[in-house]
Parts: structure tokens; sequence; C-alpha cells
């Protein structure tokens, strides 16, 4: 699929080519390598930045009225929000102040509710991570084994089941399988909890986050095993493959170290491709089983053009995206060497 | 949507001879029965989707008294909170379901296939444009960007497809690209070039039907994806109206009733994910052809 070919799937080979002509003179190609990705990660974040601030100049409607809410609309609040936000000046000075505010932590009032963004968004992102890290454990222990497997049994029928369920993962929106296993779980069989985020309890909590987790894992791990099967078939056919074989090697260790070394890039790559279903997921998950985390508050915001709450959620998620990116571009010259010498070996 | 058929037909006059060995001798998969399975679903489908509203008139007639219902006499399904038959209001639904992603399958095909073709065969800035555009692209949630753009901006079922279309095109630029770098040197794009055709001629009369094939796969897993995303987005309550027939407003609006019927989300769930799993089989069946082609050929 051509989904699985993600934006940082190119970054390490073409970035780290050309590095052995100045850089040398430095005595840190990587060092070189890593201050790119760094200076790439740092101008993909102020282009979305510039995007996610436009979008309260773009919003329909009077600015100030938009800031204000349903507060009364009175000549007074509104200058006081014009002078609060600097919307009399130019729109790169009003940008230049957004972000020098949103980068010390203030990132503006909730329309909605008067308070701080960064308290809303510090409320509720404790349950979103721990639904995103649950959801995101359990695809990692059920992809890559099963895609594994499925490379393993190549066109015989497990490959096929394996590959339909992932397909099958893939199609089923994060809301229909959600609905679905607290159909089954919470309604039929009455074990689990079928909505909200419990009474506080660490065990209570654990056991209304199950179904969502499991409906949040189910979307991740058709991409996840779709990944898998691709790297290590790929691996499975490469000649240090079958020269260990051929050299006598158990084939159990050939496994481990030539065919899931190997294959242990590509999936890593796909690292951002991974976390942007995750996070997608989230935001339907928590909409399904009325979990009140920040992909909820973001739903909500959007409804009632809180702007400034969706501001921030949106950037945040998208700081995240970005980060885990720059982190695999960081970390692919630990996993494969060949990357450290330039590939020249 | 016959396209895992057609990329056997078309293909003739660029590849020249095919070796006469046992390799070349392979033929392209017939669609078989998980493909033919998938292939009446489809049908299925957009069958509902273009009868639907002709076979179901009444659909949003209301029955106030009556209510929720489960299954019984006159309503095979039961009936939701407003007394409106499940199955037809699902029938009817179809139609939003399938106009969206195809309007985007086709849109992000049209953009992002222009896109390929440029980059591809003019190399150098333009490409070079194109590739940081598609990274930035897909490095970002498709669905968020969209709940937020469409939120906070308004416009609707319009401006989702708009905005999905434009997110969904990088994987076929990306894709046309590479397959435009893979032919720009062969022999009958040089012997066009040496004849002095235009370079639009070249580009969609010689490349391009080169490359159709694998791009009408990826538009498969491209509507396959855009259907998920706007079912998504309506039951998020983005973009189709309140009260339309429509799978994910359905789903959003019954989930309430789940104790007292049940199918009134499970039907629409399991459309939702039977119609995205059968277009997603065809693409990745027509990816899967496309590719033992070109590796045995």
């Amino acid at each position: 699929m051509t989904t699985t070919s993600p934006a940082t799937g190119q970054s390490p080979q073409t970035s780290a080519a050309p590095s052995p002509g100045p850089a040398r003179r430095a005595g840190h190609p990587l060092a070189a390598y890593a201050a790119r990705r760094l200076a790439a990660a740092v101008a993909l974040l102020l282009v979305v930045s510039l995007a996610v601030f436009a979008l309260l100049a773009l919003a329909p409607g009077d600015l100030a009225r938009t800031l204000l809410g349903t507060r009364s609309a009175t000549p007074q609040a509104l200058a006081a929000v014009r002078s609060a936000h600097h919307l009399d000046d130019p729109f790169l000075v009003q940008y230049w102040h957004w972000l020098a505010a949103a980068l010390h932590g203030d990132l503006g009032v909730s329309v909605r509710t008067g308070a701080p963004v960064t308290q809303a968004v510090g409320d509720r992102i404790g349950l979103t991570l721990q639904l995103a890290l649950g959801g995101f454990v359990l695809a990692l222990l059920a992809g890559i084994p099963f895609g594994t497997l499925a490379a393993l049994r190549r066109g015989r029928a497990t490959d096929r089941i394996v590959q339909g369920l992932g397909v099958i993962g893939l199609s089923a929106p994060a809301f229909a399988s959600g609905l679905l296993l607290v159909h089954l779980f919470a309604l039929r069989a009455d074990w689990l909890p079928a909505f909200g985020a419990g009474d506080g309890g660490t065990l209570d909590r654990l056991r209304h986050l199950v179904l969502p987790c499991v409906a949040l894992a189910l979307s991740v791990t058709g991409l996840l095993l779709k990944l898998t099967r691709a790297a290590v078939l790929r691996e499975l056919d490469a000649d240090h493959t079958a020269f260990a074989l051929a050299r006598g090697v158990p084939p159990r260790e050939v496994l481990l170290r030539h065919v899931l070394r190997g294959a242990l890039l590509p999936i890593a790559t796909g690292a951002g491709l991974v976390l942007a279903y995750l996070v997608a997921g989230t935001v339907m998950v928590e909409a399904t089983f009325a979990l009140p985390g920040l992909g909820r508050l973001l739903v909500d915001s959007v409804t009632y053009k809180d702007v400034p709450v969706v501001q921030a959620v949106a950037l945040l998620a998208a700081s995240a995206v970005i980060t885990v990116n720059l982190v695999v571009d960081l970390l692919t010259p630990l996993i494969d060497p060949r990357i450290r010498t330039g590939g020249t070996r | 949507m016959t396209v895992p058929a057609e990329p056997a037909a078309d293909r003739g006059p660029a590849v020249p001879v095919r070796p006469a060995g046992a390799a070349g001798r392979r033929r392209l998969p017939r669609p078989g029965l998980l493909g033919g399975v998938c292939l009446a679903v489809v049908a299925v489908l957009f069958a509902a989707a273009a009868l639907g509203g002709l076979v179901f008139p009444h659909w949003a007639r209301q029955d106030l008294l009556l209510g929720v219902s489960g299954p019984g006499a006159g309503h095979p399904l039961g009936t939701d909170d407003l007394g409106r038959d499940i199955l037809q209001t699902a029938v009817v639904g179809t139609r939003s379901a399938l106009v969206g992603p195809t309007l985007i399958a086709v849109g992000s095909m049209a953009l992002g296939n222009l896109l390929g073709l440029w980059a591809g065969y003019r190399g150098g800035w333009a490409d070079a444009l194109v590739g940081r555009w598609a990274d930035l692209v897909l490095s970002l949630p498709a669905l968020l960007v969209t709940v937020v753009v469409v939120g906070v901006l308004g416009g609707g079922y319009p401006a989702a497809v708009l905005v999905l279309a434009v997110l969904s095109s990088p994987t076929d630029t990306r894709l046309v690209r590479s397959a435009v770098l893979a032919q720009r040197h062969l022999p009958y794009v040089e012997a066009a070039e040496a004849l002095g055709l235009s370079r639009r001629r070249i580009l969609f009369g010689h490349i391009w039907p080169n490359v159709l094939p694998q791009a009408l796969a990826n538009a498969l897993v491209n509507f396959s994806f855009a259907l998920v995303a706007l079912s998504s987005l309506s039951f998020l309550g983005i973009g189709v109206p309140p009260g339309a027939a429509d799978w994910g407003r359905m789903l959003s609006e019954n989930q309430t009733l789940m104790y007292d019927n049940p199918a009134a989300t499970l039907l629409p769930a399991l459309l939702v994910v039977t119609a995205a799993t059968a277009v997603n089989l065809l693409g990745d069946r027509a990816q899967d052809a496309l590719d033992l082609r070109a590796r045995t050929r």
C-alpha cells in the first residue's frame, strides 16, 4: 500500500549521503545530520504554527467578537480584547506576539469557559496519554508478531487470513469498532463499563480504559501489520538472509538477528504515520466512549468555535507528530549503521 | 469500479515484447472468490446509492408515537427515537457515504497526478518543491486537520470533501512521480522527444497511460480512506447536517438507543466497515497484481 511510504522514508539516505564532504572536517558527520534534521523539524513546526495561528484570522465573523464568545460585546470589552490580542497590529506582528506567548506557556483564554487554555489542556492530557499509550502498546503487541507471522507464511492461508483481518482493522473507523465492542462486552455480556472515565480510582480507570484502548489499537494494528509484513518480506528476500541460512546459522537466530533487526528500521520510520493514526483514533475513541480527554476537548471546542483551545490542541498534536518524526530520524543512525557511514561500505 | 481487470487490457503499446518464458506467461490473477465478493458488495452499494432515494422516498417519515422500537412487523430492523425506519435510512444514507469518497478519490487523483507528472518530468526545483509539499502533508494527521479546518472555518460537507481531496493527494503524487521517473528514459519517451512532440503530449498521451493503472489502484485505497474519514467527521457532527440520512450521523444520533434497538447503531457501523473493507481489498489486490506484473515482466 502506498501510505506505507511516509515522509520520513527517504530522509535518512538522502540527507546522510552528502555529509562526508564539508562535515568530515568537523569530524562528526552525525552531528551535521542531526543538525539538519533538527532545523527541518523547527522549520516545519513554524509553518504549522503559522497555519494554526491563521485559523483565527480566517475564522468567519469579527475576530474580537469571536474571542469574546458569549460575553456581552460592549465597546469596552471589544477594545480590551483588541488590545489584549494585538488585533490592530499587522498579521505577522500578531503572530509573533502569539508565538512568543505560546513558547512561554501562555496559550490564551478559553472563549467558552474563560479559564486559561493551558489549564483546560492540562486537566485532560493525562487521560489522553493513558489511552494513547495503552492503544499503542496493544497495537505493537498484536501488529508486529502477526505481521512477522504473515510474512513468514507468505502466500499461505495464514498470511491471507492475517492480511484480511488487517485490512478490516484498517478500514474500520475507531467509532464503528468501538460501538461494536460496547455492544458485545458491555451490553450483551456485562463485563466492562460502556462509557465514561470512571470515578477516579486507579482500578476503576483501568476497567474503563480497556474497551477504548482495544478500539484504538484495532485501527492502528492494521497499519503496523502492513508495515511489519512488508519490511520482514524485504529482509527475507535479501541476500544476507539467504547467506546466513546457507552458512548454517540456526533459522531462529536468522529470524531474530538478521531479519527482524533489518526490518526494525522501516518499521521505525513508519512511526510518524502510526502516531498520526493514533492521534486521529484517539479523537474518535474519546467521542465514542464519552472520555473527557484532549480529543473530546478539541471536538467540543470546534463545535463552540472556541478558537484558542482549538489552536492549542492542534499545535500540541502537530508538535507531537513532528517530535516523534524527529526522534525517529535521530535514532535511525543508531538502528542502522549503514547510515552512519553514508552507506558506502 | 472495474479497475482490477483493467490493467491487463491497456499496457500494450508501451511494453515491447514479453519474454515467452514461464514467468512471462504469468497472467494477471483473476479476481478470485474474495475479489468477486468485494466487486459484488461495491456494485450493490453503488446501486443502493443510485436508487435508494427512489425506492424509499419516505424514509424520513417520522412516527413519534412509535418512537424507538426493536425489529418487528413493518420495520425489519426497528426504528430510531423519531420512529424512522432504520433499514430505509441506512439504504438512503448509502448515497452520502459514497458520493463524497468518489469525489475525493477523483479529485485527489487529478491533483496528485498533475503534480506528480510535472515533478517527475520537470525534475529540479519543481521536483523539490512538490516533494517538500508531499512531505509536509503526509506528516499531518489528515482527519485531525479536516476537523480543525472545517470545524473552525465552516463550509460543511463540500469543504470537508475539498480538504480531504487535497490531503490525500500526496500519495498519488509520489506514486506518479516515481512511475514517471521510471518511464522518463525509456526508448519510447526518447523517441517521442526526438520526434519533437510537445511536452504536454508526451506527458498526457504517452507517459500517463502507462502510469494510470497504478494511479487507479491507489484511487481505490484513497476512496476507502475517504469513506472512513467522512463518516468519522459526520459522527463528530462536522460536515453532514443533522437529520440527514448518513451512516456517521446515524451512529452518533442513535448511540443512546443501544439498549433499546442495537440495530440502529450496529447496521451503519457494519455498513461503513464492509464498504471500506471491500474497496480497500480491491485496491490491495489491484496493487499486488500490478507489482506482480512489474516483477515478472
